[in-house]
């Protein structure tokens, strides 16, 4: 082993020593085992060779939860100070928009007369039942028609066709169709869903790894269990998009849908409210509206961090 | 026995150098010094190290030995918790997998992040020539085999004439016809164009092939640091070889009987 050089020469050096070596050229010889020269360098801002740089390194140190919840924060919080302040000092009439303590009077109002909670309950029980059907079957004809050719031909056109109708122009003719029951109502708001879920699921499955399928197959993992297994969490990404957009039209379709001759719910209180020019109760059911949009994307996250334990961060960032 | 690489110690003066010439011609080029890193656990604790310009230094150590994360430190993909790093403002890196952007032709990629449209065309040409690719330049990255596309990537790495070339694991990927290939392009390129390179590798022979230097991670540290001063070009079966071969896998834990 002795006949093997030792690496990095001083006497072949002819780089002078850099200015900030000086204290560690003051020391005495160490053997020739020393430790690693790192401990005895001091740590200079001086470069110890013309022209170098220090690394800069694009990943940051993120910030903390705090900080995260104060950005998220930031603009409503202005948005909203704003309101305020603009329906205060006067610059926004009474009858473009109330001021913030008159929607939260208006709010108590609507909750002890009008039985808001009821309202609420009965709008979010069809805007979910609509989001159910819809968002199901756009997962299964989106996993059908991503699994299989022939799935795709069977379904594909006519999704793409039919996508394009705007759902609220079928409104009037669910009501000759069905009547004016609950039935119309969820089917609308179904059709809404249907499409954003079946887009996200059919390209999510169409654009699963080949290479990991293919891995499966040699080991046997196929058809259902293949499915379930591993297609559909590759998916998740998309399917959860498709989710979120599902949510988002179910409330849009369900203001759509009340319009059927309602007698309860968020449209009814709505419509209510235009016919009789009350600015204050539109605001509200605007606001709850934001909050059920704030709400489903809570929901969404929550699900994205339950089944997809594997699925660390975006890459971009 | 470990033994240091620090250029200022005047105890190295004592150590042979027959070929300490190759080495030490140009100025330095790297300087890291006390570097520590954890992620979990402390990856890299305690590096100094020093690569001088037209040194060819590679970096073997097991498996999460902490290798990569001191190239993607010296690159500026990471940062280092603590500790002082030097390098060179041109700096490439060629990756395990060739990263190519899959919607660029070959050429495109290779001058990617350039400005200058013409002018860059001719470069990537010329680059692309260099690694054998001169007909590819229009191709779409999908189309190539591993190996192309891995020297693609290192043409895209030349083509910028860097002063630090950081290499990691860059043959990892392909098979061992193309493996060699790829080691006998790279001695020559770097031969050629004098970058400082650092190379990542977990092979043993590569590192006796290409380096004018090897130096050993062990558990975040520096366990051995040495010149090797076989004369070029290199085969597995030169004298010298053998020793060295048997020194390295030694270093890495893996006595051979």
């Amino acid at each position: 082993m002795t006949d093997l050089p030792v690496a990095g020469v001083a006497e072949a050096t002819p780089a002078p020593p850099p200015v900030s070596e000086a204290a560690a050229n003051s020391q005495t010889a160490p053997p020739s085992d020393t430790p690693p020269p790192s401990e005895t360098a001091p740590v200079s801002d001086v470069a110890p060779a013309p022209g170098l740089v220090r690394p800069r390194s694009a990943r940051k140190r993120g910030h903390g939860r705090g900080l995260t919840l104060v950005l998220r924060a930031l603009l409503p919080l202005a948005l909203f100070g704003l309101w305020w302040w603009g329906t205060e000092t006067g610059r926004i009439s009474a009858n473009v928009l109330v001021s913030p303590p008159e929607v939260v009077r208006t709010f108590g109002d609507l909750v002890s007369e009008d039985h808001l909670f009821h309202q609420l309950w009965v709008s979010l029980s069809l805007s979910l039942r609509g989001a159910l059907i819809g968002g199901s079957l756009g997962l299964l004809f989106g996993a059908v028609a991503g699994l299989w050719r022939i799935g795709e031909e069977l379904l594909d056109a006519t999704m793409q066709m039919l996508r394009t109708i705007p759902f609220l122009a079928v409104v009037p003719l669910f009501i000759v169709w069905l009547g004016i029951g609950d039935t119309p109502k969820v089917l609308l708001i179904s059709l809404a869903t249907l499409f954003p879920m079946y887009l996200n699921t059919y390209n999510g499955v169409r654009n699963v790894d080949r290479r990991v399928i293919e891995a499966m197959d040699v080991f046997g993992l196929r058809g259902a269990r293949l499915v379930a297994k591993v297609i559909i969490p590759l998916a998740l990404p998309s399917i959860l998009t498709g989710l979120r957009f599902c949510l988002g039209v179910s409330v849009l379709a369900l203001i759509a849908a009340e319009q059927i001759n309602s007698s309860a719910g968020l449209g009814y209180l709505m419509y209510q409210a235009q016919s009789l020019q009350q600015v204050d109760i539109l605001v509200v059911v605007l606001a709850i509206y934001a909050i059920l949009g704030l709400l489903s994307d809570l929901v969404v996250r929550v699900l994205e961090k339950v089944l997809m334990p594997w699925h660390r961060g975006v890459a971009a960032r | 026995m470990t033994v240091t690489s620090d250029p200022t110690s005047p105890s190295a003066s004592a150590a042979p150098s027959s070929s300490a010439a190759s080495a030490a011609e140009g100025q330095l080029t790297v300087r890291v010094r006390d570097v520590r890193k954890a992620f979990a656990r402390p990856v890299l604790d305690g590096i100094g190290l020093d690569i001088h310009a037209g040194e060819f230094v590679a970096l073997l150590g097991a498996s999460g030995s902490g290798k990569t994360t001191l190239l993607r430190i010296l690159a500026g993909l990471e940062a280092a918790d603590s500790g002082s790093v030097w390098v060179p403002p041109t700096r490439t890196v060629v990756f395990q997998e060739p990263r190519l952007v899959p919607s660029q032709r070959v050429w495109r990629n290779v001058v990617v992040g350039r400005r200058g449209g013409r002018s860059g065309r001719a470069a990537a040409r010329a680059a692309l020539a260099e690694v054998g690719l001169e007909d590819w330049e229009n191709a779409w990255p999908a189309t190539l085999s591993g190996g192309q596309a891995q020297r693609v990537a290192l043409a895209r790495a030349l083509v910028r004439e860097p002063q630090l070339l950081l290499l990691d694991e860059p043959f990892a990927a392909l098979d061992a016809l193309t493996r060699i290939r790829m080691r006998q392009l790279i001695g020559d390129l770097c031969a050629r164009h004098r970058p400082a390179v650092l190379l990542v590798t977990h092979d043993v022979d590569e590192a006796i092939v290409l380096a004018d230097r090897v130096v050993v991670l062990t558990d975040g540290q520096i366990s051995l640091d040495r010149r090797i001063d076989l004369p070029r070009p290199r085969s597995v079966g030169d004298p010298g070889f053998a020793e060295f071969h048997r020194l390295l896998l030694a270093e890495l834990g893996v006595h051979e009987h």
